[in-house]
Parts: C-alpha cells; structure tokens; sequence
C-alpha cells in the first residue's frame, strides 16, 4: 500500500505514544524522493534513526510467511529488526557493517587482477617499503587493504554475531511456548543459529552455546583466511554474519522442506508472538503488536487461537478486508475504510 | 527547460558539490540580476584560484608557490607531522593554534566503493618525506568513520616498520555537550579511551 496519497507530495504519520506514563508526539514527515524527516515532541531529530525505540511495534502480515519458507535474508532481518527493537543502538552496527561489506567486495571486485597475481592470497614482504615503487609491491597493497577491511569485518561482525546468538538464546523459550499456544500441537518448534564460520568456535555455536565476542572476531578472521582464494577468485565475501541463517525445525525436522502450509502459518506467527513476548519481558511495557490482514489466510482453529493470545495485550491493530475473519471474541472500535476516508462504524 | 546560456549555467552550478537542481536555479537566477561588477569579481576569482593555487609540493595542502605557508615556516616543527584527509582538515586543526609541527594532505581516505585506495593517495609521498629521518612523530588524523580508521590501520602498519611513534587522534565526547546525548559509539570510544586524572 502506498503510504503518500496520489497526487499529493508528503505524507506525515503522527501518534502520540504514553511510555513510562510520559506523552510524546511521534511525527515522521515521508516525502517521496527527497530524505524523510522525524520530530519528536515537535523538535526536528536530526537523524531519523534516533526515533527509533520511542515506540516498539510488532507486526504480523502475509509476508512473513517468507520468515519459514523464504531465503536466509529473510531470518537474518528478523533478527536484526528485533536486535533494533531491543537496543537501538545496534542499528548503528548494522549500517556499518553493511558498508563494511560493501567495501570489502567493492576492493574483492576491483582488485580481482592483482589479487589473483598472489599466492593463495598472501603478501610476500617486497623489497621497497614505498608504495608504487616495486612491481610487486601493488599486489601487495591490495592485499594489505584487504587485510585492513578483514580486521574491520571481524570486529563489527563479531559484535553483530554475539548480539544475534545471545538474541536467539532469549527468544529460543518465547517461540517454543507461543508455537504450542498457536498450534495446539505436540512437537516442540525450535530455532538454531547456523553460522557461515568454520572450526571449533563455529562447533560450540552449532551446538547452542554463546562463545564470546572476542572469540567470535578470532573466528571471523580465521575463516576469512581461509575462504581467501575462493573470495578472491568469485570477487564476494563469503564468510560473516551476511551469510549465515537461522534454521527453524519442528521437533528433529527443518521446518523449510518438511512443514505443511498450517505449521509454516503457525512458525511464522510463533516467531512474530515470540518477538512480542521478549520485548514485553525486556521493555517492562506492551509493544503495539499489528494483525496486518493475516486472520484471512488462517484457519478457524489457529484464528480463535490467535484471538485467545492477544486477549491481553495492551494494544492491538487489526486490519481485514472482510470483517467476519476476525474471530467474535475479539471486541474493540472499528473503523471503516473507504476510498481513502476513515470512519468508525 | 531554459534557453541556451541560462541552462548551460544550470547545469554547470548543479554539478558542484552540495547544489541541487533547485539550488543551481537559484543561483543561476541571482546571478543573471546580479551587478556586472560582482559577477566579474567571481569570474576573477574563480580563474585566479584555478591559475595561482597549486598544490604543495612536500605535503600536498593548498597552496600559491612551491611549498605551503607551514612548510615554509622554519619555525613549524619538522619532527612531527599530522596526516589528514583534505586541505579544510588543516585548516580546522590550525584553528586550535595547539599543533606546531607540519601536516601532510592525503587527499582523500580508502574507500574502494568509490575506487579510491592506497595509490590514489599521498602515501608514496609521506613514506618519502619518513626516509629522511628528520621525522618523530606520526599523528594520524583521519576522519573517525570507516573509511578515515581503514586508512588509519593502513598507515600504522606501514609506519610501524619504519620506527617512528605513531599516534592517533583521541575521539570521543565533545567539549561544551551534555554526556546523555553522546550516542554509544562516541561514549564507548570515550570510556575505552579514558584517562587518568593527574592528582
């Protein structure tokens, strides 16, 4: 759904948000084109990122569907977004480590020629210590620079990859608890973390542990020597937290392959009603959670299930294009929306 | 769409740094009902700046003979020189009037990205002036983002070999702010470079 009206050249959502029993005023300003902009108690913040966190939301739509049966990126947004939620600030990891990566393949693209001039991509110690100087001496350099990106992958991947295992190990209980209230089946749903590393910390972490982050960036850097040649010869990083995934699994089955349709819907909602319950526990408050036309592609036992679940949160939105989707049981104030009006009905 | 001259002018502006198509109208527009005389004085000084400034020959800042201002200044300091990113990084650190020594421009930071690396920069020509021996100190000011501490670990590592100290600037909380608005990168910097209070 488009959020700017057609025709019209902004769009300006507004809530006000009571959080430890304070008012604000959220304002974000969405126009098309140009950088969107945020207020807060109607002073301009001068990063839109520093909205984040004022209020927690979280939202269940027909898209997460993906989060089961879709590609890795899908589960490592997941949780990322959460990750975010939780902490603001690892917003601002992320970002860098993003960039991080794009520079690194940007060199693994650009310096591919010379790269593959080296040894298994290694430096020799050439004989001038002045860049440009010695013939071997450029490869070198692309290989140093090389270097220097590694260690700075390592160490924003490392905290990236600590902060996503020690998510996983909290939101591991909250999952299983909210896929037996949704299912009302008996296997047990679970998610492990499956990491693009190599060697023994890779091992500890295939087995559910959290090695610390110093061990992490140890690993980083290790495996990264190790995939040096294939890196250097398909031009990409292939090792980090880009390139690992979260596997879910039905008691001893992977839910990709092997859930029917109705266990991958009750997945996919566990993993939202999992995120809902740990935030809930960490923040001390309710995040809004948001039903975004998902009671349609439920059946009639996990809808009345759904409604019983979210009897107690403190606020919940519910969009459907056809109102008797929505269980009875669940009573509030209804709006209608027609062509763009919205009115209580 | 404008005609000829009034266009070609749009178009010219909106290609400098920082101009949008908006920004380029504008100006374009005041400079149309602008006097002649301070129109000639930017066309003055926009051929003098591209005739008389040349780059310095030693450490790559701006300058209008051979060698910059402080690399002609004997009493600069030649033990210690401080690197940065751009001729307007000198300019800031000069404000401080706290560093004596002399500076060296790279002209840009590593950023493969946009293509540049370590040959696109003035490394060849501070390894050069580090031979000389005259050299004690390396201050390494880069900016404090990806890029300027990709470019800081290149550096240390090649002047590591040639035993001179290097340092880096301190980052951290700025001078005159409320600690609860540093976000946590700045105050982690911050802590891990703490210092102690002299008693």
């Amino acid at each position: 759904m488009p959020l700017v009206r057609a025709g019209a050249d902004q769009a300006v959502i507004r809530c006000a948000v009571v959080r430890d029993g304070r008012e604000s005023v959220v304002e974000l300003e969405l126009n098309p084109g140009r950088a969107n902009r945020a207020r807060l108690n109607r002073s301009p913040l001068t990063r839109p990122r520093d909205i984040l966190g004022t209020l927690s939301t979280v939202l269940f739509a027909p898209e997460d569907l993906a989060l089961v049966k879709g590609d890795p990126a899908e589960r490592r947004r997941f949780l990322d977004d959460l990750l975010v939620a939780r902490q603001p600030r690892w917003a601002a990891v992320r970002a860098d480590y993003e960039r991080i990566l794009k520079q690194r393949n940007a060199l693994l693209k650009s310096a591919q020629p010379l790269l593959r001039k080296s040894e298994r991509g290694r430096a020799r110690r050439s004989a001038s210590i002045v860049p440009g100087e010695d013939p071997t001496r450029a490869v070198d350099d692309a290989l140093h620079t090389l270097d220097i990106w590694d260690g700075q992958l390592a160490e924003c991947g490392s905290h990236l990859l600590y902060a996503r295992l020690r998510l996983l190990r909290d939101l591991g209980p909250h999952l299983g608890t909210a896929y037996g209230a949704v299912s009302a089946a008996v296997t047990e749903a679970h998610a492990d973390y499956r990491t693009s590393l190599s060697g023994p910390v890779a091992e500890r972490i295939g087995r559910g542990e959290v090695p610390e982050a110093a061990q992490l960036k140890e690993a980083i850097r290790t495996t990264l020597a190790q995939s040096r040649p294939q890196e250097v010869e398909r031009g990409v990083t292939l090792t980090g937290p880009h390139r690992d995934d979260v596997v879910l699994r039905l008691g001893d089955l992977p839910a990709r392959g092997y859930a029917s349709h109705g266990e991958s819907w009750s997945l996919a909602l566990a993993l939202r009603l999992g995120a809902f319950a740990l935030l809930r526990h960490d923040l001390g408050t309710d995040p809004v959670l948001i039903l975004d036309d998902v009671f349609a592609e439920l059946d009639a036992g996990r809808r009345t299930r759904l409604a019983e679940l979210v009897a107690d949160c403190e606020q919940v939105l519910i969009t459907a294009a056809v109102p008797e989707d929505v269980p009875a049981s669940l009573v509030g104030r209804t709006y209608a929306v027609t062509l763009g009006s919205v009115d209580p009905s | 769409m404008y005609e000829g001259a009034v266009q070609d002018l749009i178009d010219e502006l909106g290609r400098l740094p920082g101009v949008g198509p908006k920004s380029a109208q504008r100006i374009a527009f005041h400079l149309l009902q602008a006097d002649s005389d301070d129109v000639d004085r930017l066309v003055t000084a926009l051929t003098e700046v591209k005739a008389r400034v040349r780059f310095c020959t030693v450490c790559g800042n701006v300058a209008e003979a051979e060698l910059c201002r402080i690399c002609a200044d004997p009493r600069r300091d030649p033990s210690l020189i401080c690197v940065v990113e751009e001729p307007k990084d000198v300019v800031a650190i000069e404000r401080t009037r706290e560093f004596k020594g002399r500076y060296h421009v790279l002209g840009g930071a590593i950023s493969p990205m946009d293509g540049v690396g370590p040959n696109d920069l003035r490394i060849k020509e501070l390894m050069t002036r580090l031979l000389g021996g005259t050299v004690e100190e390396v201050i390494i000011a880069t900016d404090p983002n990806l890029e300027g501490e990709a470019t800081a670990a290149y550096l240390s590592k090649y002047l590591r070999e040639l035993h001179v100290r290097v340092t880096r600037l301190a980052s951290g909380l700025p001078v005159g702010g409320d600690l609860e608005y540093a976000d946590e990168v700045t105050l982690g910097r911050a802590f891990e470079g703490r210092r102690l209070i002299d008693a």
